[in-house]
């Protein structure tokens, strides 16, 4: 009888099969490992029910408080989610899948992470897209790698209104690298354009900017598409996905790599993972991507089914010369976005995307009325917008933190000068009295 | 089968959102706005419903079938992981990052760190980082941490070591750290030569990286030498760990000279694959590299409350937006908090038993390169039956026709028609048994009827797929209109 | 016109001081179907026995390097849009780019047809 695993033998099946083998016991299995080479020791607890398990597991959740209000954003958005992404992606027949490798008996999988490619297409405004990346940050790695691997070059630039925490993932990867990064500091929220014009030549492969930027402005950045398509450089752009019912796509403003993190389709927040990022690119990079890519073609009948495509600039085959070491991806978040885009349809995420600007513009207008308080974005903001408090922020944000209101990121520590600002978030989800709660409550803690 | 765009018709919805309680804000400029909306489906709710169960259906997955493909573990996924993950989805990550925000999210830092110690106790590791989000996500956290280790030692090296049967991810890996690939053949014992290992260890080699038990699914019984000789050379040895599930509570990776270590939670801890991911992959260092670990790190104050530290100067930074995939984690911990010592030791027991039983059963009828005993894995050849021009993609699809995932085909690279076959743990000495007269049937019908399985698959909702013409004709996305 | 062989499967027929490069018959048999050729930039300068092309099948990646020394001065651009024409033709049509031939006497260190046509039997 099984122990306490999920393996199915009796004892009298061990035994027959240990005898089918030929050995005497499990033990013996194991005698290609020298007995030097043997564990020391195997310092766990013994198992328990799984209803054991789940009350400890539940009790833990506990610790978490779930009765804050949330502003904040930062990468990870508390969107709504219909009913119907987690009744289908969590369907035992994609969530207990693997990496279609077998094309006949994985059509599934396939056809959907086609039809996701098509979504964030037709989203970003670009002509081709991967299956997946990890998340926004490594997708914005990964197409700073492309960029340098496209021009040949070694020169990045970056707008540092773009997500901190993502850049610091970017200066993780190129670090054993020899090339450069320049970090360009922006002006009043948004990029300093002088600045950027002036670092082009020659060297650059790319500029990575982000629409709406980590200060919540949205800007146009046609002019930069062709600044950098005149030097020979791309346009790397980290986009808010959900923003894009509204806003001018990558694609319209030209850049040459579109990439996002995709939690905010149809993912809970989960304390930031598992997310999804997304990769779309101009048709004549397609090669150059990164991870899996779905193809359409046919059968030996002639009837329309899906494979994985251009696998010979993967890893299992191309190994050290590969696009990149990807592997796993996140399939089953990206399911969950395609279910969630498919869900909304073609004007419910314009709608969606108007409702969190109405909120948010709702938002901006109250908090920016509260005495000492200015709204520092200069540009059109989307969810996001950034304020300078006549006090500390963290003191403030703290406060408002005792009062059971997450109020916002203070920037501070991603940007020193910043120390009386904070980026506020508001999403569908947050209601006008709680969006009053908190310019009230904000209004208190200033003045009283 | 349609796609969902062909089953778009305009003006149809499924969801309905909440009516706004804020005045309507003014219109984007110009030069900001998208012009139309993008041009997504517009289906109903019901219409989706259809099309996605249709869809799933046409999947082979592990609830519905036997799943043996090798390297990569799939074994049954427990449901009350998936319950325990709910318990967990609302906390958003940024909190601790908040002054004093900690205190809200208690159980998910708790978690993490929990979880990190588990790992480091069933590796032999010091330390855990659970940020990477795959397992090449993990090699590659590894791997710039060896290079940080050694610049910071005042130590240029550009080479990493790979033996020719490792996972495509190794030296995919190295060359994104900036490293050389130097290839060691295999000995006829099934893993890296000794003597063409020692000739190509000098003091540029920075890292050798091994998957222990191999990709044979063998246990290289001179792996701790290699060890040995590659510290001698002031060189660290990586583990890749995708294949730990053979050895829990037998061998620890951290006892027999390993620096570093990633585990596959998707792996070896039975989180579901979700058709390609997401996975996870942390990463387990012994002391010497801990100060090089991923940033921010979750610790645990003197008052027992964990918080976050963003790492010293010596941290390679940040690899992830935020923790890691944290869900995946949750059923990690979940599951390895139900098996336990005991029940993680059956894990490997059993999965080594199920292999070696596959492997005893097939081996008149497959080439067996590397004879046994195996681990958790078996590797066959398809060569014999290449005689009747019979490949080992025809028996792969044979199988599908028989109601079975196939095995991993092609890889390790090394071997000449390769047939991986990883049965699991969870599966019955029944299920064994079918999948074993089906190969065996394969095996026949390629002396008898090679003709059947060069047209299989029959039973599937399309036959075999022209890759060419994907490749040539690229279309990766449905085109408008 | 002289043809001459590597033991990595490329070709190279050497007319004065131009070389045209493919990959052979027994290199595509090994292939299979040709999906894509990265083409190596007209003007680069290669070393022999250096990497100076790639070419793709669905299941394989595979390096071409130079036969001889030289520079390149032509590619074969009907291969962007027809990569099967090597299939084809993998020792006509098929060419995958002209050098011009740095340093005539490199070809000692090649083979000859009858030379090549042996060691491939002696593969198989």
């Amino acid at each position: 009888m099984s122990r306490s695993g999920y393996s199915p033998h009796t004892v009298a099946e061990i035994r027959e099969m240990l005898d089918t083998i030929g050995v005497e016991s499990i033990a013996d299995l194991f005698s290609p490992i020298p007995s030097g080479l043997r564990a020391r020791s195997f310092p766990l607890p013994e198992g328990m029910s799984e209803f054991e398990m789940l009350d400890r597991l539940e009790v833990r959740a506990a610790r978490d408080s779930r009765e804050i209000v949330s502003f904040i954003g930062g990468g990870c958005y508390d969107h709504l989610i219909p009913a119907v992404v987690d009744h289908l992606a969590n369907r035992a027949e994609f969530a207990t899948a693997y990496t279609p490798y077998q094309p006949e008996c994985s059509q599934g999988t396939l056809q959907a992470l086609y039809e996701y490619q098509t979504a964030i297409g037709r989203l970003t405004g670009m002509a081709a897209s991967n299956a997946s990346l990890y998340d926004g940050g490594t997708a914005l790695a990964e197409a700073a790698l492309m960029a340098l691997r496209i021009t040949g070059r070694k020169r990045l630039l970056a707008d540092c209104s773009v997500n901190p925490f993502w850049r610091q993932i970017v200066r993780t990867y190129l670090a054993n690298l020899d090339v450069e990064l320049v970090e360009i500091a922006p002006v009043h929220g948004v990029l300093d354009r002088d600045a950027a014009r002036a670092l082009f030549d020659d060297r650059v492969a790319g500029v990575l900017v982000q629409n709406p930027n980590f200060f919540g402005s949205i800007e146009d950045f046609s002019d930069l598409a062709s600044a950098a398509h005149r030097h020979g450089a791309l346009l790397v752009s980290a986009v808010y996905p959900v923003s894009l019912g509204l806003v001018k796509s990558p694609g319209d403003m030209g850049a040459d790599i579109a990439l996002g993190d995709g939690q905010s389709l149809g993912n809970p927040p989960c304390f930031g993972g598992p997310s999804f990022g997304f990769m779309a690119v101009r048709t004549e990079h397609i090669r150059n991507l990164p991870g899996r890519i779905v193809g359409e073609t046919v059968d030996r009948e002639g009837r329309r089914g899906y494979v994985l495509t251009l696998q010979a600039r993967e890893q299992h085959i191309r190994r050290h010369r590969a696009t990149s070491n990807i592997c796993s991806n996140q399939s089953l978040c990206a399911l969950r976005g395609l279910v969630f885009l498919a869900s909304l349809g073609k004007h419910g995420l314009v709608e969606l995307a108007r409702l969190n600007r109405d909120k948010a513009e709702y938002a901006k207008g109250l908090l920016g009325s509260v005495r000492g308080v200015v709204v520092v974005n200069s540009a059109p903001t989307f969810n996001e917008f950034t304020l300078r408090l006549p006090k500390d922020a963290e003191t403030v944000v703290e406060r408002l933190l005792g009062l059971g209101i997450a109020a916002g990121m203070p920037l501070v520590r991603q940007y020193p000068g910043m120390g009386d600002c904070l980026v506020v978030t508001v999403t569908e989800k947050r209601s006008r009295q709680q969006i009053d709660r908190l310019a009230a409550a904000l209004e208190e803690v200033l003045w009283s | 089968m349609e796609l969902i765009f062909e089953r778009s018709v305009p003006g149809r919805r499924a969801v309905r959102l909440p009516t706004s309680d804020v005045p309507r804000a003014a219109d984007l400029p110009e030069n900001l706005s998208r012009p139309e909306a993008p041009g997504l489906p517009e289906v109903g709710e019901l219409d989706l419903v259809r099309h996605f169960t249709a869809l799933s259906r046409r999947n082979f997955s592990v609830d519905t079938t036997f799943y043996p493909l090798g390297s990569c573990t799939m074994k049954y996924n427990p449901k009350a992981l998936e319950e325990a993950a709910g318990f967990f989805a609302r906390s958003h990550p940024l909190l601790p990052f908040l002054p004093s925000g900690e205190r809200f999210v208690q159980g998910s830092l708790g978690l993490i760190h929990e979880l990190s110690r588990l790992l480091a106790g069933i590796t032999g590791m010091d330390d855990f980082s659970c940020q990477p989000l795959a397992g090449a996500h993990g090699e590659m956290a590894g791997m710039m941490m060896i290079a940080a280790y050694h610049r910071s030692r005042g130590d240029r090296r550009r080479s990493v070591v790979v033996p020719d049967s490792s996972h495509g991810t190794n030296p995919a890996t190295a060359a994104m750290v900036g490293c050389q690939v130097i290839t060691v053949p295999t000995a006829p014992y099934g893993d890296m030569d000794l003597d063409a290992f020692r000739q190509v260890m000098n003091g540029d080699v920075a890292a050798v990286m091994m998957t222990c038990p191999n990709t044979l699914g063998l246990f290289n019984p001179h792996v701790a030498e290699i060890c040995d000789i590659a510290h001698d050379h002031g060189a660290l040895v990586y583990c890749d760990g995708a294949n730990l599930n053979a050895v829990l509570g037998k061998v620890r990776p951290g006892d027999i000279g390993f620096d570093a270590i990633h585990v596959n939670l998707h792996k070896t801890f039975a989180t579901p694959h979700g058709g390609g991911g997401p996975g996870s992959g942390p990463i387990g260092v012994k002391a010497h590299l801990a100060p090089f670990l991923p940033a921010p790190r979750i610790v645990r104050g003197a008052d027992g409350g964990y918080g976050l530290a963003e790492g010293g100067d010596a941290s390679i930074g940040r690899l992830a937006d935020f923790f890691g995939n944290f869900g995946i984690l949750v059923r990690a911990y979940a599951y390895i908090t139900m098996l336990g010592r005991d029940g993680l030791i059956e894990v490997s027991e059993h999965a080594v038993l199920n292999a070696n039983y596959v492997m005893s059963r097939l081996q008149g009828w497959y080439d067996l390169p590397f004879p046994g005993p195996c681990m958790h894995e078996c590797v066959f050849s398809a060569a014999r039956q290449m005689k009747q021009d019979i490949h080992a993609i025809d028996i792969a699809k044979h199988l599908i026709d028989r109601g079975f995932h196939p095995p991993t085909v092609y890889f390790p690279l090394i071997v000449r028609e390769a047939l991986m076959i990883e049965p699991t743990e969870t599966e019955s000495r029944a299920t064994l048994d079918h999948f074993i007269g089906a190969m065996i049937e394969a095996a026949q019908l390629a002396e008898t009827d090679p003709d059947t399985l060069r047209r299989a698959p029959l039973t599937t909702p399309v036959t075999r797929l022209d890759e060419t013409k994907a490749a040539r004709e690229i279309t990766v996305c449905h085109p408008a209109g | 016109m002289e043809t001459y062989f590597t033991r990595d499967h490329e070709w190279i027929s050497v007319e004065g001081t131009t070389g045209t490069v493919g990959i052979t018959e027994y290199a595509v048999g090994q292939l299979g179907d040709i999906t894509f050729i990265e083409l190596p930039s007209v003007g680069k300068a290669v070393r022999r026995c250096e990497i100076f092309c790639a070419v793709e099948s669905v299941k394989a990646a595979s390096d071409i390097y130079a036969p001889l020394s030289g520079k390149v001065t032509e590619v074969n651009r009907t291969l962007e849009s027809e990569p099967e024409i090597v299939n084809r033709s993998p020792e006509g049509h098929g060419w995958i780019a002209r050098l011009a031939v740095e340093d005539l006497s490199e070809v000692d260190k090649l083979m000859g047809r009858t030379e090549y046509d042996e060691y491939v039997r002696g593969l198989e």
